[in-house]
């Protein structure tokens, strides 16, 4: 039988309708049965279509710029599946956007620390990937797999990536190296720096480097009263809080600010872009791993090949080379070259146990009010 | 069917497109942001459908969301004062000016041609450390170390009238032209100098387009968030961040919408005084 397209069919109602085959209540109510279908079913055509191209969303700046040219255009050059990369400030931004988002319209996200994680599979987002597909996972550093495998019982949603750290960044020519490593995360509340200080706008970061300040665990802070003490202090203190890896590198290249807490990576490029700027992680310093997150009603055999073609070692240190992050491949299992050594936080025992991660649990658990106390403490309350 | 029920309907008829697009892409959002605002948000993040009021009585009586309301009315009024001591003359300029009129037009909207964001931005060039500002005033010797003039309640008064300006002074621009310029000769034709001829005759006959451009100023002013984000300092957060903040960062979409509604309750009831007293035709004069 010969296949009919929808115009073919629309003529031949209307031609029915003309000759009078058809009176005018059937006719419009045919249309508009045919309007709703058509309506209902779009959002959902998109996962029957063989697949032609997958969405992407992760940082900006020279992290995005690193995956389209290491990772995204040599992909789309092999297999023919055109990857559209988009960008965020920030996680929270990025999880209120996939929650007013429609199935599959969203497929991969470079996911930030495990708690991320556990918040997306708190929401029912997470899918299970078929780990025969992604052979590349091998080389990964265990340890980074196992934390994601606990929080959806044995399975994966992400492949982890890279991983970071958030520690103190300081312009040398007002901030010396023996006075950062004197006052630590000290520096942060340091009257002498008034609004010369700026730090991330981002709840967690902000009580992270609190607990550090008041000499408490990170994970397990007991004195709450005196970490907001000291993020008020902060607050007072700091010239402007930022929003993004590009307005960081901005407030330090153009000496607005001397001192705030950073990103390891976009430190790295900012020294490689010649400016003196110094980089120090602190005792119980913000360590993090990234993924790169499947989620819910994607394509799945296309985002596998993708993170599978992501995590192969030749592309994944081209990434890592250009975002100033080290890579989640084991320097136990693979040879990293010369560059990823030099990079901060790198640990080349593939252990990890040197930095400090953020426990899910915990910080999960506070994040409804300690996100919404931050909101106030921002604003001078 | 008679003639009078077919005239009666042609004018809805040809409204509902009109009238379809503002209900689909306005009011049905509005709707949904109305129930969305009696609902709570769970541990996780996820909604909790259903009607409290939790949202209503936390947005209404917590003096947190009182204080930055004002702050936010604050900022705007200095910001409309500011643009209408600023927009009058210019318009004022552009409406007596004779042969290049349209050439000042054209100026005017030209900085509508770049974004917005983009335009608030330029600022950080301009008043930054090593902007071009401090820069020009180190090489006359004017001053020695930099200046820090940005992230403060200043910058973000310079950046909203930056963006509103235009609209101040097109309105008054519009007005002014309604205005016959042959009442000033008439004015001075009996005895009043050119001055006291603008101060009882053009300025009042020109004050429903400064009302009206005040009136978009302060709404849009109020409504802003990217201005206080861009060149605001820790504590300059207005109160469309607030907004913001719940629902893209607390993912409190509940509560985001409850604190929406304030905010549009507010600014509607400034418009429906605006309304009451001047009506809405000059404001569309200007804004066409």
């Amino acid at each position: 039988m010969k296949k009919i397209d929808n115009t073919t069919r629309y003529e031949r109602l209307r031609e029915r309708y003309m000759n009078g085959d058809l009176d005018r209540r059937s006719f419009l109510g045919l249309l508009g049965a045919a309007g709703a279908a058509y309506g209902l079913v779009t959002p959902y055509r998109a996962l029957a279509q063989s697949v032609s191209q997958v969405r992407f969303d992760g940082w900006g700046g020279v992290v995005s710029e690193a995956l389209r040219k290491n990772a995204f255009d040599p992909f789309t050059a092999k297999t023919g599946i055109e990857v559209v990369d988009g960008t965020f400030g920030g996680g929270d931004e990025y999880i209120s956007r996939v929650k007013a988002s429609q199935p599959g319209e969203y497929n991969i996200a470079h996911l930030s620390g495990v708690f991320d994680y556990a918040r997306y599979h708190g929401l029912g987002l997470t899918t299970k990937l078929n780990e025969d597909n992604l052979p590349n996972l091998q080389y990964v550093i265990p340890k980074l797999v196992d934390v994601f495998r606990n929080i959806t019982d044995g399975s994966l949603s992400c492949v982890p990536y890279d991983y970071g750290t958030t520690g103190l960044a300081y312009n040398r020519k007002y901030i010396s190296d023996d006075e950062i490593k004197e006052k630590g995360a000290k520096i942060l509340i340091d009257e002498a720096y008034k609004g010369k200080i700026a730090g991330w706008s981002d709840w967690r970061t902000r009580m992270w480097y609190a607990a550090l300040q008041t000499g408490q665990s990170p994970n397990g802070i007991t004195d709450e009263e005196a970490a907001w003490d000291a993020v008020r202090k902060h607050r007072d203190l700091a010239l402007k809080y930022w929003g993004s890896g590009a307005e960081l590198m901005s407030l330090l290249a153009e000496e607005e600010i001397h001192v705030t807490e950073a990103w390891s990576g976009r430190i790295y490029a900012l020294q490689e872009q010649g400016h003196d700027i110094g980089y120090f992680d602190p005792p119980n310093g913000f360590g993090w791993q990234e993924c790169m997150f499947v989620i819910k009603d994607s394509p799945l055999e296309a985002c596998e090949e993708l993170l599978n073609f992501m995590l192969a070692p030749e592309t994944s240190i081209a990434v890592a080379e250009g975002q100033n992050y080290p890579p989640a491949l084991d320097p136990q299992k693979v040879e990293l070259g010369d560059k990823i050594p030099t990079l901060p936080a790198f640990d080349p025992s593939g252990t990890l146990e040197g930095l400090t991660f953020a426990d899910p649990d915990y910080w999960n658990g506070h994040e409804q009010a300690w996100s919404k106390t931050f909101g106030r403490v921002q604003k001078g309350y | 069917m008679s003639i009078e029920a077919r005239e009666r309907r042609q004018p809805w008829i040809l409204l509902s497109p009109a009238l379809t697009t503002i209900g689909l892409l306005l009011f049905v959002p509005l709707l949904f942001i109305v129930v969305y605002s009696f609902w709570l948000r769970t541990a996780t993040g996820a909604d909790q459908a259903g009607f409290y009021l939790d949202n209503w009585r936390e947005a209404l009586s917590d003096p947190f969301y009182r204080d930055i309301l004002l702050f936010t009315l604050k900022i705007a009024a200095i910001t409309t004062l500011v643009c209408a001591v600023m927009g009058y003359p210019a318009a004022y300029f552009i409406a007596r000016s004779r042969g290049n009129k349209a050439i000042l037009l054209l100026l005017l909207m030209l900085p509508f041609w770049i974004s917005y964001i983009i335009r608030t931005m330029s600022w950080i060039n301009i008043l930054g450390v090593s902007g071009a500002l401090n820069s020009l005033l180190i090489w006359l010797g004017i001053i020695s170390e930099p200046m820090q003039m940005l992230y403060n309640q200043t910058t973000v008064i310079l950046g909203l009238v930056h963006f509103l300006l235009p609209f101040m002074i097109l309105n008054v621009f519009v007005s002014l032209e309604g205005i016959d310029v042959t009442l000033e000769d008439a004015a001075n034709s009996l005895g009043a100098t050119k001055w006291e001829a603008f101060l009882q005759v053009t300025l009042p006959l020109s004050l429903p387009g400064l009302a009206a451009g005040g009136l978009l100023c302060f709404v849009l002013g109020a409504g802003t968030y990217i201005t206080p984000l861009v060149l605001g300092g820790p504590t300059d957060a207005m109160f469309a961040n607030l907004v913001y903040e719940a629902i893209i960062t607390q993912l409190n979409w509940p509560l985001g919408s409850a604190l929406s509604l304030m905010l549009l309750v507010v600014l509607g009831v400034l418009v429906m005084i605006y309304n009451r007293y001047l009506g809405m035709a000059q404001l569309m004069k200007g804004l066409g």
